[in-house]
């Protein structure tokens, strides 16, 4: 019990050294994520560092939805073993995070939604994810609840039901992984601007905390929605645009829908968590922003698409309404590892609407290319020089506005 | 945060009136090589801070013009037409 009331008892404070293998900047989930599995490698003289409070980006602002029914060949295997990582994440972590595999569903209300969808079930069989194609009746038993608008325009016509995907308590999984890298010997400062990043002949070898210089071997940035800003202080530009993405929180309800359900004709998503609550979130705001206030135009928005799958919830209270940054790419795939002519540099980012549920992969594949000096084969095609070969990745097909996150 | 926009045509309108447009980014030539081409199509500055952008009022007039907007706080410092020449901010 006291243990519970101590602050900071997660993990521990440290004066910042001078000197560290590692510095990762950003304590979301991938800089936490490779922070611990660097430390499960043997690196344990790592710092991550953050301007904020951990997990005060968008690990802490999603709505950890976890899943891999992607379209891509590259794509659905790294989801793929990022949903099996987190099967066994709790028992890892040995922190209780709420893993609910309850099932998702991707709705499609027109013919070529679900000749989409029919075309991401096929692909994602051939790479082994649990996809199926579902029809009304079924999509009706799975979630008796909602309106299949029989008879209203864009009425539901089928969907593609992915059933090991599901939802995780987001902010336990960050500090799970915070508490797991300070247990091997991480150090994670808080409220520790990176200001600068100091490069010598070439290479990058440090970061500026204000007047403090901390030198390291490799310095990794996983700033998500500020990457652009970390680029610019080595006087690089991102194929990065930084967007809000805004979601809402009702009042909680008895529970009436066990499944996430996705509508990308509708730009809409919901579920209802454990606590009751509903869940509702949508596509990123229509304009670039580093601003994370919420919009009541984004709300009105938000709530009538919900009500066009569930009436029901009219006059339902909204309790919270909140923002956050996401870092889109062009072909809606991450960007991940070293950097063609910057030695000492890793970059981390590109997770736009979709990156909670790849921080256990992410984090385990970039702490074994910074452990191995190898690019695991599974990240391989993230890399950055993928724009100037023309080999984007193209994971847009599966991922029209609501259906990304 | 929303936020009105001035369009040099109809005036302050809602922001989700207008279509957004990207920051302003300097074309390359035609016979441009593939680095600078990749650069202009991919690359961006995703200023956190001020912002030169298109605009394009198409739920009003249709027309494209060109914003200063600090992306840090969506504060609108001017708008003007493309061919306009900036006078500073507050334009
Ligand atoms: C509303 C919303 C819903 C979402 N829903 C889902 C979902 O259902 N499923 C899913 O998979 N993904 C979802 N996402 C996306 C997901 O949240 C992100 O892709 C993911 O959390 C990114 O993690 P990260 O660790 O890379 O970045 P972040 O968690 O954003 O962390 C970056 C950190 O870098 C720090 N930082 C920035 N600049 C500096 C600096 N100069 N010095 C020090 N520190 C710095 C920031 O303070 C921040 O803490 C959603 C996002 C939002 C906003
Ligand atoms: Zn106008």
């Amino acid at each position: 019990m006291r243990q519970l009331l101590t602050p900071n008892s997660m993990w521990s404070t440290h004066e910042l050294k001078d000197r560290y293998d590692v510095v990762i900047i950003g304590a979301g989930i991938h800089g936490l994520s490779t922070a611990y599995y660097l430390a499960k490698r043997g690196i344990t003289n790592v710092a991550v560092l953050d301007k904020g409070y951990v997990g005060g980006g968008a690990s802490g602002r999603n709505t950890a939805i976890i899943r891999a029914n992607y379209l891509t060949r590259e794509g659905i295997p790294f989801f793929r073993e990022s949903l099996s990582l987190y099967e066994d994440l709790a028992q890892e972590l040995d922190f209780n995070l709420l893993f609910d595999q309850s099932g998702r569903l991707d709705l499609g209300h027109s013919e070529s939604a679900v000749y989409g969808l029919r075309m991401r079930t096929g692909v994602n069989k051939l790479l082994g994810v649990d996809s199926r194609m579902i029809g009304p009746s079924e999509i009706k038993e799975l979630v008796p609840a909602i309106d299949l608008r029989v008879g209203k325009p864009l009425p539901v016509m089928g969907a593609l039901y992915q059933s090991s995907a599901g939802v995780i308590r987001h902010d336990a999984v960050v500090w799970g992984y915070g508490r797991g890298a300070d247990r091997q010997g991480v150090e994670i400062h808080p409220f520790t601007d990176v200001t600068g990043i100091v490069r010598e002949n070439g290479s990058v070898v440090g970061v500026d905390v204000g007047d403090r210089r901390i030198s390291a071997d490799i310095v990794m940035s996983a700033t998500a929605g500020w990457s652009s800003n970390i680029a610019r202080m080595v006087d690089m530009k991102l194929p990065l645009i930084t967007h809000p993405l805004q979601a809402f929180v009702t009042e909680p309800l008895k529970p009436f829908i066990d499944r996430s359900v996705s509508s990308a004709n509708l730009h809409v998503y919901v579920y209802q968590t454990d606590r009751g609550e509903v869940v509702v979130g949508g596509g990123v705001d229509p304009y670039s922003s580093y601003s994370q206030r919420s919009t009541l135009h984004t709300l009105e928005e938000l709530a009538a698409n919900m009500l066009e799958l569930f009436p029901f919830l009219r006059g339902v209270n909204v309790m919270r309404q909140w923002a956050g940054l996401c870092d889109m790419s062009p072909d809606y795939a991450p960007i991940m590892g070293e950097v063609d002519g910057l030695p000492g540099f890793l970059l981390s980012c590109g997770w736009g609407t979709w990156g909670f549920k790849a921080g256990p992969i992410g984090g385990y594949t970039m702490a074994e290319l910074i452990d191995t000096g190898k690019t695991p084969d599974l990240i391989r095609p993230f890399n950055l020089r993928r724009f100037s070969r023309g080999e984007l990745v193209n994971e847009r097909a599966a991922a029209p506005a609501a259906a990304v996150h | 945060m929303a936020f009105l926009l001035n369009c040099p045509n109809c005036g302050a309108r809602n922001v989700y009136d207008f279509r957004f447009g990207g920051e302003v980014l300097t074309r390359p030539a035609p016979d441009a090589g593939n680095e600078e081409l990749t650069e202009y199509l991919y690359f961006k500055e995703n200023m956190d801070g001020e912002q030169r952008e298109w605009w394009n009022h198409s739920m009003g007039c249709r027309k494209w013009f060109i914003a200063t907007r600090n992306t840090h706080s969506n504060e609108v410092l001017g708008t003007h037409w493309p061919d306009e020449p900036v006078t500073g901010t507050g334009q």
